[in-house]
């Protein structure tokens, strides 16, 4: 393992920290325009974090522990899940440690942390986003985990980095149960997102909140750390998207030198671009679902991402 | 208890046909149960402390039948309690009424909920501030008691607090769910944060101004609420409003509505998720407020219909302007009823939810738009035409299905008929003054305006005191008739369905609070 692997590593977790917020900045932005309205700044995420991080925490007077770590947590998981994922370069040396079943255990964890925290304070809107958190989520991990899945058929491996490599080595090959895993991912990258049509990151309605239901009690650093780990996360779940289905431009394994690294960087830039203003297409277009039409939606989800493994199967047999 | 009234009420006059009663408390009650019975509505409900006149006071309701208005006044003794027979088991919507009575006036109805409906410990128990011996200008602790709400038991069964404080700007009131999971048991709905003394307010001020505080009441039915209050004393003064000025306050009148209706359709689509349409119809709102500043030089119409007339001309330009714009407007709003139409998600979510049956309606005694989108047929516009309404013949719109997609294309197809109306006016316009004489009342007389606002009637009773002083002035709004509805409307619904169901019949806080 050489130092320049970590070198790059570092960088990698670097960038995605760093224009996380951008990406989310870039669909609300794109949103803005598809509805007729005069765009927020492209910074307005970062001017939002910096304003939190300058006030003063208020807490509630019976805020455990786990509340207070809770923000960490989340930060800490998703920039450990930005290290795994091959946003850039394949030749991860954390990649190693953590392959994509890892992967989604991370998000779980996540996910269990926020949902305790919001119970923790005791009030109802808490628990009650932390009761459809969870509803949503044990439907849409099952998703996520088929459509690995199909990745998985395709070049036996459940790492990331090596999957793109395999991508690389035969780049000519489409298959088709990678269609019905690309639909089944953007379903589930929407709900696990709390995007339209599951979740609406922009309401005020506090009774169907979801995700902001949770993040009622917080403020000041701690509500600017779960608002940056909710960036990374909708950054992270593109950029497995882009392993999965798009791996053109990540630099791979023998890539060396700052030229595929560039190219990397360019071309991330470009599909998270592309992938923001898709995304700001998709929610403009959608209402919001009622509540309980959410399984249906997760379960097509999964049912589509079973059908390309079956595709896929019977295709190769 | 049976108490012979010195004074009546024979003298009642209002912009609508009405005739008045005296009657003594098992009257009250039988008057009451005729009305029900000829399929009459309870429009308000008030008291008033007439102990310096005679000892006793006076608890007065105005019913709404097929022929006009009948108002019963019913006078009670100075006893410990004053006390009168409850209406509440024939119109349910009495219930809030009485016990938002019994707060300002300490006379109760002998129905057994006594919980501070308005009195939310700003002043003790024993004290009644719209009782005469009552200085407004006194200063209280705040004592607040426990509210005890209606507990559902079982098993699972628990309660969500929401407000009085929300997520986002709007009015506070509380809402208390019992819920299974995310299905709604029971809704308890607990309001009167915004009760700001109006009533006690008037009592202080000049019948020449009542109307700007009137205006102020609920700022989104400024129009139909300056008028109500112009139309009560113009009918106990006998002044004649011009035909010119009648035109123009109906004209305003339909902007508020038109104004109102698109910024609700724009909510509405937003609630649901779909904030192209909020984007959408706050444009054309805005523009439509622009309007407003041109033709009537301001936004909001607050101080726009005085007594005797209104306050400004249209400028000599602008009847061709409103003309040209109700033409784009009509077009806009036409492409975006379709868009609605075939936007699966957005019907998913509108159809059946929240939905109030025609006999719920009915029962619950719902008016206004509300009570349109379920079937009843009742605009005053339509039913008991004032000047200029009388001219114009309005058209009834109705929906059947009384979900809050009917509540959706309710306004839909009530802001292209006000776009007619609109067109009517300013095509047949009659020239003429804006503005007649208005003199003082004389005292003790009683006069009631009614005025549909694009929510539904309010009303205003007017009483004179001696040179041109407000004796007492009862201001109601729709939404007393019209919150209860979404207690039931919520039934069987789930939590997160809520706020798009509230928003559906977007009722006033602060026009109910008073």
């Amino acid at each position: 393992m050489r130092a320049i692997s970590f070198v790059r590593q570092f960088l990698e977790v670097v960038l995605a920290i760093a224009i996380a917020p951008l990406f989310t900045g870039w669909i609300a932005q794109c949103r803005a325009w598809l509805q007729n309205r005069s765009a927020p700044s492209l910074l307005q995420p970062y001017r939002m974090l910096r304003k939190l991080f300058f006030k003063d925490v208020v807490l509630a007077q019976n805020a455990s522990a786990l509340f207070r770590a809770t923000p960490y947590v989340l930060f800490g998981t998703m920039v450990l899940a930005a290290a795994i994922i091959p946003s850039l370069v394949t030749d991860l040396p954390l990649a190693r440690v953590a392959d994509s079943i890892a992967l989604v255990g991370l998000f779980a964890t996540a996910r269990v942390f926020l949902s305790l925290a919001a119970m923790d304070i005791g009030t109802a809107f808490g628990t009650l986003g932390a009761r459809r958190e969870m509803m949503i989520g044990f439907l849409a991990e099952p998703a996520l985990l088929m459509v690995l899945f199909n990745a998985f058929m395709l070049f036996g491996s459940t790492s990331l980095p090596s999957l793109v490599d395999g991508y690389r080595a035969h780049q000519s090959v489409v298959d088709p149960s990678v269609i019905f895993a690309a639909v089944a991912f953007v379903m589930v990258l929407l709900a696990e997102n709390a995007r339209i049509p599951i979740d609406n990151p922009s309401t005020h309605l506090e009774l169907t909140m979801i995700h902001e239901a949770m993040l009622l009690e917080y403020s000041a650093r701690h509500l600017a750390l779960v608002e940056w780990a909710s960036s990374l996360k909708l950054f992270n779940y593109a950029c497995i998207g882009f392993a999965l289905f798009l791996p053109w431009g990540i630099a791979t394994h023998g890539a060396d030198g700052g030229w595929p690294l560039l190219v990397a960087i360019a071309a991330l830039l470009g599909k998270l671009v592309i992938a923001g203003a898709a995304l700001a297409l998709i929610e403009s277009l959608s209402a919001k679902l009622r509540i309980f039409r959410a399984p249906e939606y997760l379960a097509m989800a999964f049912l589509l991402a079973v059908l390309g493994l079956l595709v896929h199967l019977l295709l190769g047999a | 208890m049976m108490h012979e009234p010195e004074r009546s009420i024979g003298n009642l006059l209002s912009n609508l046909p009405c005739k008045s009663k005296v009657v003594g408390a098992l009257d009250w009650h039988r008057e009451a149960g005729n009305v029900r019975a000829a399929g009459g509505q309870l429009l308000t409900l008030w008291g008033a402390d007439d102990r310096d006149r005679d000892g006793s006071f006076r608890i007065f309701a105005a019913y709404l039948l097929d022929d006009g208005i009948e108002v019963l006044e019913h006078a009670m003794g100075n006893g410990i309690t004053p006390t009168y027979p409850s209406l509440a088991e024939l119109f349910p919507c009495a219930l809030h009424m009485e016990r938002a009575v019994y707060d300002l006036l300490g006379i109760a109805s002998m129905e057994p909920d006594h919980r501070g409906w308005l009195r939310h410990g700003g002043w003790p128990r024993s004290e009644f501030p719209l009782r005469r011996d009552f200085d407004a200008s006194r200063q209280f602790a705040i004592d607040s008691q426990p509210y005890p709400f209606v507990q559902v038991e079982g098993d699972g069964v628990h309660e969500i607090a929401v407000g009085p404080v929300h997520a986002g700007t709007i009015e506070p009131g509380h809402f208390r769910f019992s819920v299974v999971g995310e299905k709604v048991l029971r809704l308890e709905e607990r309001l009167g944060y915004t009760h700001k003394g109006v009533s006690k307010r008037f009592e202080q001020m000049q019948q020449a101004e009542g109307h700007r505080l009137a205006a102020r009441l609920s700022g989104d039915s400024a129009v139909a609420f300056s008028w109500a209050y112009c139309a009560a004393l113009e009918a106990i003064t006998h002044t004649g409003c011009p035909p010119r000025a009648a035109n123009l306050r109906a004209l305003a009148l339909e902007h508020e509505r038109l104004a109102n209706h698109l910024g609700d359709l724009g909510a509405l689509g937003n609630d649901a998720g779909f904030a192209f349409g909020l984007t959408q119809f706050s444009r054309m709102k805005e523009d439509l407020l622009r309007l407003n500043v041109a033709a009537f030089g301001a936004r909001y119409l607050l101080d726009f219909v005085q007594p005797g007339g209104v306050a400004t001309e249209l400028p000599e330009d602008t009847p061709r302007l409103l003309l040209d714009h109700y033409l784009v407007l009509e077009e806009r709003v036409s492409g975006l009823r379709v868009i609605y139409d075939n936007h699966a998600g957005l019907q998913d979510r509108f159809r059946e939810a929240g939905t109030l049956s025609r006999e719920s309606a009915v029962k619950l005694g719902a008016v206004g738009l509300a009570g349109r989108a379920s079937g009843v047929p009742l605009d005053l516009r339509v039913h008991h035409p004032w000047p200029p309404y009388d001219r114009m013949k309005p058209k009834l719109v109705m929906q059947s299905t009384g979900d809050v997609a009917a509540r959706v294309y309710q306004r839909f197809d009530e802001v292209f008929e006000s776009l007619r109306l609109c067109r009517m006016i300013l095509e047949n316009s009659v020239a003429g003054p804006i503005q007649a004489d208005c003199p003082l009342a004389e005292p003790d007389r009683l006069g009631l305006g009614l005025i549909e606002s694009w929510r539904g009637p309010v009303i205003i009773a007017l009483e004179s005191g001696p040179g041109g002083t407000i004796r007492r002035c009862h201001a109601h709004d729709s939404s007393w008739q019209n919150w209860p509805l979404i207690e039931y409307a919520i039934l069987s619904n789930i939590v997160p369905d809520f706020p798009l169901i509230n928003k559906s019949f977007n009722l006033s806080y602060s026009g109910h609070d008073g």
